[in-house]
């Protein structure tokens, strides 16, 4: 255990802890403002922000103060450090800083797409100081740049070098470079090698000002204006953290939420662009009924009832639960097609398969499995149907005539499922099909309903890693459409809304392996198999 | 302001005399008054043939209108911080890249829904560009709510029929400084 004095608060570290006195500092509930640190990337100790006083404190209580400021991002905080950071010396100094750093910087908020969340700012009103000597400069408009996949407003770079060390140590890259000489330094990239890699738009998070831009969220929101809700990202089965940030049911980025088990700090292009899908007026909406040649539009109310009592006249019946379900969804669905017949065929859907997993430097990893829950689906398959039938088994069952009635969850993107296989489907007795955008399938389905997308739903996802994440909807979805778990809820014949909560307490209890989460799901997930035992 | 300050000066109230507890001269003089009215010059102004003088048009806070920069473009680089401070959130601007090599953003749809609006004159407080003003005109009407939202076009139009009589705010920092400059207001005398 070791001991440091913090503005005169003692908090313990732990033996196998390594520190810097900014983390050590934020457990004390001080905070110290840094500009080039980062969490997840290699201190250089640069921008000289985190100025702080250090020093040591001996056994007989003795303090001895260090004659210079240091970076509090290069201090290792041991036994018997003491550090001071509101002392006059320390707000001087980061007054410094920032006046420094503003002397040449452009000042164009009302224009810059960071403002709201940008550290100059910020640190500007808390640390920098009320009469700045830069009377003579007026106010300008940055240069822009483009890096390739994103842009750099090159006058509000402050030249932390986060950028140049995330392409360095996490993509492995080596796009950005620091160019030039002293006042004249520059963030760029070599002639004919553009900042291009799936894990480029973490740069623009990272960037403590508005340097650099994301072109797909440029100017399309000022940050202000959107509400953040924890997420998580169905794009691949590695099942990042995510922030959806929305605006009056709008999403208009997605951003990385740190989560140490999952994806850290990042998340890849493909789940951060992933959300034009959403909002795409393709989409299947409302819920119509086909017999022989007629469509006929349904009204919602009532229509569990009506499902219910179709799959019941319909004879044997089967359901197909997508990947893309989550644990609720999937476990109330087999529950209410195995009630109503208890020799129901339940088969996972098409598990979509892009390539190989992609690794990098920093750890990161995009799995090939292009689907949140095929793991959980899985489980409650393994449970319920006592074992995992696939998609190709079941279509041929259904070839066969093996099965009169069946209910297909979707969830996917378009072109899931071609004519040839769609076709097999047609000598059903009844098809229930719930997908976000029309198919072949859905078009020919007795029943077709609308289907949520996944900032819509509510419910858990099993990653890769068993890691079992628990979301809320972050927007409602568009008229027409009610979610997988409402209209599974009622058609399980459960009174009230859907409780996605409650369903999972319930699942929990039920099959063994999702024991752990009857507890409480931190924000960072659960890991279900090493909390097995427990 | 505490109730002790200095500044303050507190009045009390004369007690009433014999007069005033009596009604009868209060009476007197007020029907005086009203017959003094009845005989002198009149007031009224037979509105909407005979207009109002606006003591201070610059001052009145009237319906908007968006300003243009020297190149006859619209001044506004689409901040949204008018719309932030709205108070009544009757402004909706849709922002999107500049089609000027030399300026970054602007406006490419902006409304005011005039039905909405209180007339506080926040969002030209606000505005860092003096893109957005209040005039001195007060006559509005319309046969519909949707006319009565008023796009970038109709705002610009009103700058377009009042810049004369009513010159821009900042029309004489703009002399000084380039028009690309997105905050070409007062802000030289502000610390950074
Ligand atoms: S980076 Fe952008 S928001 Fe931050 S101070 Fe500079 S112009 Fe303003
Ligand atoms: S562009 Fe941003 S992240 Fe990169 S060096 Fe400049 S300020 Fe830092
Ligand atoms: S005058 Fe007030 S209410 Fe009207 S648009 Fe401006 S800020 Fe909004
Ligand atoms: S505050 Fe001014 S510059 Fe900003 S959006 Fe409103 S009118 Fe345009
Ligand atoms: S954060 Fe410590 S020097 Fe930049």
């Amino acid at each position: 255990m070791a001991t440091v004095l913090i503005d005169g608060t003692e908090i313990e570290i732990g033996d196998g802890e390594r520190l810097n006195a900014i983390e050590a500092a934020a457990r004390a509930g001080v905070s110290i403002p840094y500009y080039c640190w980062h969490p997840g990337l290699s201190v250089v100790g640069s921008c000289r922000m985190c100025l702080v006083e250090a020093g040591t404190r001996d056994a007989a209580g003795r303090i001895q103060m260090g004659p210079k400021l240091v970076p509090a991002c290069n201090t290792l905080v041991r036994d018997g450090t003491v550090l001071v950071t509101q002392s006059e010396k320390v707000q001087q100094a980061r007054a410094m800083v920032e006046e420094g750093l503003l002397l040449r910087h452009p000042i164009d908020c009302p224009i810059c797409d960071k403002a709201g969340e940008c550290l100059l700012q910020d640190y500007y009103f808390e640390y920098g100081q009320a009469d700045g000597r830069r009377a003579d400069i007026r106010p300008f408009t940055s240069r822009r740049r483009d890096l390739g996949d994103v842009a750099l407003f090159v006058d509000r770079c402050i030249l932390c070098t986060r950028c140049v060390r995330f392409v360095r140590e996490v993509s492995g890259t080596n796009e950005l470079l620091v160019s030039g000489r002293a006042t004249g330094e520059e963030i760029d990239v070599f002639p004919g090698f553009p900042l291009a890699n799936k894990l480029s738009g973490n740069v623009v998070d990272l960037c403590p000002v508005g340097a650099l831009a994301d072109k797909d969220f440029l100017y399309r929101q000022r940050v202000w204006f959107m509400r953040s809700h924890p997420g998580v990202c169905t794009r691949c089965a590695s099942g990042c953290s995510i922030w959806i940030d929305e605006n009056q049911d709008r999403i208009h980025r997605i951003r990385p939420r740190e989560n140490p088990h999952v994806n850290r700090w990042w998340i890849c292009n493909d789940g951060r662009y992933d959300y034009p899908h959403v909002h795409n007026p393709a989409r299947l909406v409302g819920a119509r009924q086909r017999k022989g040649g007629d469509t006929r539009e349904l009204d919602f109310t009532g229509l569990a009832g009506q499902l219910r009592a179709a799959l019941r006249q319909a004879g044997r019946l089967g359901a197909v639960l997508s990947p893309f379900l989550t644990l609720q969804e999937a476990y109330l669905l087999a529950g209410t097609i195995r009630q109503l017949d208890p020799q129901a065929l339940l088969a996972l859907g098409p598990v979509p398969l892009a390539g190989e997993d992609e690794r990098y430097p920093g750890g990161f990893t995009i799995s090939k499995e292009k689907c949140p829950n095929r793991f959980g689906v899985e489980r409650i398959l393994g449970r319920m149907a006592g074992g995992v039938i696939r998609f190709d088994h079941f279509v041929e069952q259904v070839a066969q005539g093996a099965i009169a009635g069946a209910w297909v969850s979707g969830g996917y993107r378009q072109g899931w499922i071609d004519e040839a296989t769609a076709a097999k489907f047609e000598q059903l007795r009844l098809l229930v099909v719930q997908d976000l955008f029309p198919s072949p399938l859905s078009q020919r389905a007795t029943y077709e309903l609308g289907g949520a997308a996944f900032a819509e739903r509510d419910g858990s996802y099993v990653n890769r890693q068993h890691r079992l994440q628990s979301v809320a909807w972050a927007i409602r979805p568009p008229a027409g459409v009610r979610t997988e778990g409402s209209i599974l809820w009622e058609l399980a014949g459960r009174a009230g809304l859907y409780d996605a909560a409650a369903t999972l307490r319930e699942l929990a209890a039920e099959i063994p392996f999702f024991h752990p989460a009857l507890g409480t799901i931190p924000e960072t997930g659960l890991d279900l198999l090493v909390n097995q035992i427990a | 302001m505490k109730s002790d300050d200095k500044s303050i000066k507190w009045v009390e109230e004369p007690p009433l005399g014999l007069a005033g507890r009596s009604y009868v001269p209060l009476l007197v003089g007020g029907i005086t008054t009203t017959l003094k009215h009845l005989a002198g010059p009149k007031m009224t102004v037979e509105s909407p043939e005979q207009r109002h003088a606006i003591v201070d048009p610059l001052g009145y806070r009237g319906v908007h209108r968006l300003n243009r920069d020297a190149q006859g473009r619209v001044k506004c680089v689409a901040c949204f911080l008018c719309a932030t401070a709205c108070p009544a959130h009757c402004i909706d601007i849709v922002a999107a890249e500049s089609p000027w090599p030399d300026r970054e953003k602007y406006p490419e749809s902006f409304t005011i829904d005039e039905l909405r609006c209180i007339f506080c004159g926040m969002c030209e407080e606000a505005c860092p560009v003096d893109a957005i003003e209040l005039t001195s005109l007060y006559d509005l009407s319309g046969k519909s709510r949707e006319e009565m939202i008023f796009d970038k076009a109709k705002l610009l139009s009103v700058y377009d029929q009042t810049k004369d009589a009513e010159p821009m705010r900042s029309a004489q920092a703009d002399r000084a400084t380039d028009s690309a400059c997105p905050d070409s207001g007062e802000r030289g005398e502000e610390p950074i």
